[in-house]
């Protein structure tokens, strides 16, 4: 009887685990956005930068969010230069995105520099992730 | 009683399911006989398939030697022009496994192959620059990569190797988009 209520438990857990809350993850991480300075998350200012072009270099002269990620965040993008197939952004058909602050932490990081040339500000990732929370 | 039953029952699934995994030739001894096996050691690592296999395909470590991953990955801030940093611990993580399973450390038949008639000091950065890879993809009509929009780079592997992350490079895995399976 024991066991049971053991193995109960345990595939409780594990359910738990695996289907994290996507809102609260991100609550947490805007919150210590604005702990840093960031102040109302605006996903209409995360969309226009979004859509923005930025200068580059060499292969690619002009880049954007768009240009691996498309307009529509529900569809899966594509990496500019592999080719290779991105999983949608929309947490509302992908349910694992923004779930992992670690995970954001770093294609911010990653992508910022690549797209705008520089790392992103707070504000303007409290800007981007309400505009993909959003969707 | 039941419990020490279920118990056993897992413990014997198991163990059947791992005997294959036990007795394969994945632990890096190279045999001739098997084709597909002895090519190059598979992709096994979770943090190198998730930090390097979202861009692109997820390159066995057994196609470069040691030293042409070591300076791949002190230039992780311009990856090929892409940003690929990494925080310190998963860096080192990545660098281990990439070394550890490096063409010049491999004993798989494909990787000393690759290996053949290069300095593993002095080594391009590039796959497609090894004399081996060259030799290889030189019998290839230019017709086929002409127009081939699916064919705009030789660098993705697995456009045409089917099984290139698995480790297979055969020819028996081979699908050109726009042509077809190759025959030699």
């Amino acid at each position: 009887m024991r066991i049971k209520a053991f193995i109960v438990h345990l595939v409780t857990l594990v359910i738990f685990i695996s289907y994290p809350n996507a809102h609260a993850d991100t609550d947490s991480l805007l919150k210590q956005y604005s702990k840093q300075g960031a102040s109302n998350p605006d996903a209409d200012q995360g969309r226009r930068m979004w859509q923005k072009t930025y200068a580059g270099d060499g292969q690619f002269t002009q880049r954007s969010c768009v240009s691996c990620h498309t307009k529509d965040l529900v569809r899966p993008g594509e990496h500019v230069k592999t080719g290779k197939t991105i999983k949608p952004l929309a947490p509302s058909v992908n349910p694992l995105r923004l779930s992992d602050d670690r995970k954001v932490e770093k294609w911010f990081l990653r992508n910022c520099k690549w797209t705008l040339g520089r790392e992103c500000s707070v504000q303007e990732k409290a800007d981007f992730l309400a505009y993909i929370e959003s969707k | 009683m039941k419990a020490t039953l279920a118990i056993s029952a897992i413990v014997m699934t198991v163990g059947i399911v791992s005997l294959p995994v036990v007795f394969s030739d994945n632990d890096g001894n190279w045999r001739d006989d098997e084709q597909h096996s002895s090519d190059v050691a598979n992709v096994s690592h979770p943090v190198y398939r998730e930090e390097c296999g979202s861009c692109h395909m997820a390159y066995p470590p057994g196609l470069l030697p040691a030293a042409s991953w070591e300076r791949m990955m002190n230039g992780l801030e311009d990856h090929f022009g892409d940003n690929a940093e990494l925080d310190k611990q998963r860096h080192n993580e990545v660098s281990e496994f990439l070394t550890a399973n490096s063409a010049d450390k491999s004993n798989y038949r494909r990787s000393r192959k690759f290996m053949k008639d290069i300095d593993p000091d002095k080594a391009t950065m590039r796959i497609t620059e090894l004399p081996y890879f060259r030799h290889e993809h030189d019998e290839i009509p230019s017709r086929i990569f002409k127009g081939n929009e699916k064919l705009s780079s030789i660098s993705q592997c697995n456009t045409c190797h089917k099984k290139a992350e698995q480790g297979s490079f055969n020819e028996d895995d081979i699908n050109i988009p726009g042509y077809g399976q190759w025959d030699d």
